[in-house]
């Protein structure tokens, strides 16, 4: 054998070395870089020695120690890298540090840009305060979705082609969210207020997956960086609203009035600004840190099947019927689509694989107790419209349940075949991926056809 | 002959630093310098140096620097600093009393 056919798979067997330490937290690209030059010198002593290339390689392993052992005292004298990660995890990886730079720059620019967005209708006159509320709640996505999408686009490479259909939609909701003339305090108004976001966020999760709205996998991502980015988002507004509070006392022991800073500037822009970097830190922490909303998920699915089970069975002792107001209604649909995400949450967090558990009976009590009150609402619903007639906001809580009430049947029937045992459970995640679409179909609708339907005054 | 654990683990520091002060130096030659010393009986598994070398850096009793080494390939290069020196000093006397110690009882138990 010549040299050369020692060298060959010696690098390669390096490279697997250099993969395994890799994906060790606590030791960066730099130590492997140090750990690796150890390990060359020590096979070529030990092949000077006369030891053949791959029983260097081995003894040289050998020597160095278990990776687990490696990692342990690497963590131990490094802890502060495992939580250092969450914010920055390029330095782990063994990416270029330039990479990350570049990220940053660009999302700061697009949060200062979605803090811009938000002041820009100043300039045309609608200014940011009491009698445009309604106008900026209507435009509220589209001061930062946009931007949004633009951040993935950028980050997930997607083609001019792609980026052109991205930018459809947007322009489609500025359209529709200003063409009609809503008056004050309109229900239409107030629906699309409601609906647009939600119709929107499905072009953010088209930028999401890339353009490609197609494999299951990358759309339960999608799920999981929703849920990521609402706990990121609360936890920054915390800050924020400490923020606010503290400075608008600071300038008021000095005697200067600060709060129309913290209403004009701070606040609007700073809950803008939050959205893209809420996502960035989701983006940069992904799969570093067990995620927290399955974790919320799982605290609170005994909790409300509790709650769900107990108001069905007093509403069935005292016969109180529900007296269906706009409150109410969105109570309802408010309880609903919570119910539907700790579903969601619970299958994107689940292993696949796993045979059923305690868990998964709980999950389908929970979507049985709130399939029987999606009925107890919709039969209150029908009611009222066959008494009262079509209102914007009965039509659009009689959809949103009967949306909610095919995707639990559709839950609770695939959960009961599952845990008979007649159907995997990745038939569920797929069921309940699918059905995100018809969401924002609904909204999409709610936005487009309520105002011409029933009027926009 | 089987050191323990805690044994190489209190002796480590001690001689890295006085590996050092010998002159600049990088892991795997430091790791050969022990076995030398020792007369190959003390063996470290040779990961278990770099968290300490890193340790030392971050106390600020050594200092690194990557150098390319003569087979091109970049390397750590490891040079005690001043604080490195005093701390070498004062490890010395530490392990000089415990040696004295030693030496005075076991003179007497062998020669009982």
């Amino acid at each position: 054998m010549t040299p050369a056919d020692h060298q060959a798979p010696l690098e390669a067997q390096i490279a697997q070395w250099r993969g395994y330490l890799r994906h060790r937290r606590a030791i960066y690209s730099a130590d492997i870089e140090e750990l690796e030059g150890h390990l060359r010198d020590q096979v070529a002593a030990l092949t000077e020695a006369g030891l053949a290339g791959d029983e260097a390689f081995l003894v040289a392993v050998k020597r160095m120690g278990s990776l687990d052992a490696l990692s342990r005292d690497f963590a131990r004298e490094h802890s502060e890298r495992l939580w250092k990660q969450l914010v920055i995890p390029s330095d782990a990886a063994g990416g270029p540090a330039a990479t990350t730079r570049t990220e940053m720059a660009v999302v700061l620019a697009l949060a200062v840009a979605a803090a811009l967005a938000i002041k820009m209708p100043a300039l045309f006159d609608i200014p940011f305060a009491e009698g445009n509320e309604a106008f900026y709640a209507r435009n509220l996505s589209l001061f930062v979705f946009p931007l949004l999408t633009a951040y993935f686009a950028w980050k997930r490479g997607t083609s001019a082609a792609i980026r052109i259909r991205l930018a459809v939609p947007f322009a489609a909701a500025a359209v529709f969210a200003n063409i009609f003339p809503f008056g004050s305090g309109s229900d239409t108004g107030i629906l699309t207020a409601l609906h647009l976001p939600i119709a929107l966020w499905l072009a953010v999760g088209i930028a999401y997956v890339g353009g490609r709205w197609v494999r299951n996998e990358r759309r339960m991502d999608f799920v999981r960086f929703s849920g990521e980015l609402c706990i990121y988002y609360v936890l920054i507004a915390l800050g924020g609203g400490v923020l606010t509070g503290l400075t608008i006392m600071m300038f008021n022991a000095i005697a200067v009035d600060a709060e129309w800073v913290a209403q004009q500037w701070l606040i609007p822009c700073g809950a803008m600004g939050a959205v893209i970097v809420g996502s960035w830190l989701v983006e940069a922490k992904q799969s570093v840190v067990e995620n927290m909303a399955p974790v919320l998920t799982r605290l609170f699915t005994p909790l409300f099947t509790i709650v769900l089970i107990v108001f069905l069975a007093i509403m069935a002792w005292t016969r109180n019927p529900i007296d269906i107001g706009r409150e109410v209604l969105i109570v309802f649909d408010l309880l609903l689509v919570l119910v539907v995400g700790l579903v969601l949450y619970a299958v994107s967090a689940r292993d696949p694989q796993a045979s059923p558990d305690l868990f998964d009976r709980l999950q389908l009590l929970l979507v049985v107790s709130a399939l029987m009150v999606d009925a107890v609402a919709l039969w209150a619903i029908a009611t009222r419209i066959s008494e009262f007639g079509l209102t914007p906001n009965r039509v659009a809580a009689l959809g949103e349940n009967l949306i909610l009430l095919v995707n639990l049947t559709g839950s609770a029937w695939l959960y009961v075949r599952f845990l008979r045992g007649d159907a995997p459970f990745s038939r569920l995640e797929t069921w309940q991926v699918a059905y995100l679409p018809v969401y924002s179909a609904w909204a999409a609708l709610v936005v487009i056809a309520f105002p011409p339907l029933f009027g926009s005054q | 002959m089987d050191l323990g654990k805690d044994l190489v683990a209190a002796s480590a520091t001690p001689l890295v630093l006085a590996i050092l002060a010998d002159g600049d130096s990088y892991g795997y030659a430091i790791i050969k310098r022990v076995t030398e010393l020792s007369n190959g009986h003390l063996r470290w598994t040779d990961g278990m140096l770099y968290p300490v070398l890193h340790r030392l850096e971050r106390q600020g009793l050594v200092a690194a620097r990557w150098r390319a080494s003569e087979n091109g390939r970049k390397r750590k290069y490891y040079r005690i600093t001043k604080a490195g020196r005093a701390q070498l000093a004062a490890q010395r006397e530490r392990w000089h009393v415990v040696d004295q110690a030693l030496r005075g009882i076991w003179m007497k138990v062998c020669e009982t």
